[in-house]
């Protein structure tokens, strides 16, 4: 931690005497996420996520590849969510911090391991081409939960991305490209989200969505991935203090309340898009019919 | 302490660094602020933001929230460290500064202070040098007096540009005032980026922080309009 971000005496009994009275340094209530802007676009597979003042940005891209030897029948999906000294003050560019490590194991278990996006759907010739998609994701701001803007950016992204179509006939494999054929967007089994949960003093104070402040003096975390069948997809509870086990169970259901809520913003944000798009599309052959009128 | 508001300030332009700015070098008394070097014939900006003049005095102000320390200053820190016989105080600046145990009122040998690490402090810069640690003391050294400065309690601290802390310091910005007319708080105004509010309940600290840190980009009329749409 730098020493310019290190948190006063005043400013660590301030935040818990306000969590004690259930007052947050932000005005939010315990179980508050702090305002959530999701943008799509303009290319297939981009989003940014405003998470109060933590930005992320993930761009989807993909390529043919052969497939690993183990999997011959599945594409590759890989996510990269490095941390840069853009985002996080005082960090060695090269040298994986235990922060990045986690964020990147929570990542690729909520979304790779639980199969969040059909793989096999991803292969075109057994054994030979497959795509590979990565994901990456770039942290441009940090204000605390870093994890939860990450999966909301890389699964918005991903439910928006559209890769060219291909058609196998026999030995011949055609990519067509996308300006021939409609992109196809990629075949998706379910949309995990995660919750960050923050405790403090001895567990019986916690909050949902901690800032940064609150992150530096917390005293334990949670988090939990919940998708759209409502099925726990992580429960990651590394270190920290103990906790009770009717909080974890309390915790679970806010946190499945919570991901209905983001999931519909995300489905705002899809919805913006298509919308964006036809417009630019209906206004270009407004233009076009005009153009050949005259 | 008392400020006076500042004279008829003017901005110039927009300037970039490395542009040279055309004032007549020969007339006498020209003063070149901070972000204004003069090379020879001809002045030029370090930085990039509005060349601004008052009176004879040019300078460049920008919105950098990178402190550099300056004798006299008065600055908001945090006890960083304990050093041999002074504390290590984070003031923002490329190094931590030095604070003696002995630049306190009424500090001697066998009196020490009682600060820990963790604690604020208001201090006032001693000594500042490029090529040296800044030091602090907390008393005003023609009277040798504390006058407000020493450890603060409770509270809370904004981060701020230093461009906001000027601001609130010579009241050219009307937000203080006005908060003030809703609720009761104090504030130790730090040059260095950082202010230090307190008030009596922590839904007011709350909200003072929360005031303070939207109007650093609203003007006059949006800050009245601000302050009226509050519920205390």
């Amino acid at each position: 931690m730098v020493k310019e971000l290190e948190l006063s005496t005043n400013e660590k009994e301030l935040i818990i005497s306000g969590l004690k009275e259930g007052i947050r340094l932000d005005g939010r209530g315990i179980d508050d996420f702090r305002s959530l802007k999701i943008t799509l676009g303009p290319e297939y597979g981009r989003s940014e996520v405003k998470l109060g003042d933590t930005k992320v940005l993930a761009k989807v891209s993909c390529e043919v590849a052969r497939p690993y030897p183990d999997r011959p029948n599945e594409g590759i999906l890989t996510l990269n969510t490095e941390l840069s000294p853009m985002a996080f003050a005082g960090l060695e560019p090269g040298r994986p911090s235990e922060e990045e490590v986690l964020v990147s194991r929570i990542l690729e278990k909520a979304i790779k391991i639980n199969r969040a996006v059909d793989v096999e759907g991803l292969c075109i010739v057994a054994n030979e081409l497959a795509w590979s998609i990565h994901v990456d994701v770039h942290f441009l701001d940090n204000d605390g939960n870093i994890i939860d803007a990450a999966c909301i950016a890389a699964i918005s992204a991903l439910s928006h991305f559209r890769r060219p179509d291909v058609t196998v006939i026999g030995e011949d494999v055609t990519i067509h490209p996308v300006d021939q054929r409609n992109p196809v967007p990629l075949s998706i089994h379910h949309t995990p989200i995660c919750v960050t949960f923050a405790f403090f003093e001895n567990g019986d104070l916690w909050v949902v969505d901690p800032s940064l402040k609150e992150e530096q003096i917390r005293r334990g975390d949670m988090i939990i991935a919940i998708n759209n069948h409502k099925e726990i997809c992580v429960l990651s509870k590394a270190g920290g203090l103990p906790l009770e086990m009717h909080t974890i169970i309390q915790c679970s259901k806010l946190a499945a309340s919570k991901v209905d809520w983001v999931r519909e913003k995300i489905q705002d944000a899809i919805a913006n898009a298509a919308e964006v798009e036809k417009r630019c599309y209906l206004i270009l052959l407004l233009f076009l019919f005009i153009l050949y009128e005259f | 302490m008392k400020h006076s508001k500042p004279t008829e300030r003017t901005k110039v332009k927009v300037v970039l660094p490395g542009d040279t700015v055309s004032l007549d070098v020969t007339t006498p008394g020209i003063i070149l602020g901070p972000g204004l070097i003069q090379a020879g014939d001809s002045i030029s900006c370090t930085k990039a933001g509005f060349l601004v003049r008052s009176g004879p005095t040019y300078w460049v102000e920008n919105d950098q929230k990178r402190y550099i320390p300056e004798t006299s200053e008065h600055v908001v820190g945090r006890i960083s460290g304990k050093g041999g016989e002074f504390y290590r105080v984070d003031i923002g600046s490329a190094h931590q500064a030095i604070l003696p145990f002995l630049a306190f009122e009424n500090a001697t040998k066998k009196n020490r202070p009682n600060l820990n690490i963790g604690d604020l402090i208001y201090a006032r810069v001693a000594l500042a040098n490029k090529d040296m640690d800044p030091e602090l003391q907390c008393y005003n050294p023609t009277n040798n007096k504390a006058e407000g400065f020493g450890k603060l309690e409770g509270g809370m601290v904004l981060k701020c540009s230093l461009r906001y802390c000027q601001r609130l310091l010579t009241q050219e910005t009307d937000i203080c005032k006005l908060l003030g007319q809703v609720l009761q708080f104090e504030v130790s105004i730090g040059m260095n980026g950082r202010v230090w509010l307190s008030s009596d309940t922590i839904k007011h600290i709350s909200l003072v922080y929360n005031v303070l840190k939207q109007a650093e980009a609203l003007n006059n009329s949006e800050c009245k309009a601000l302050v009226n749409n509050l519920v205390v």
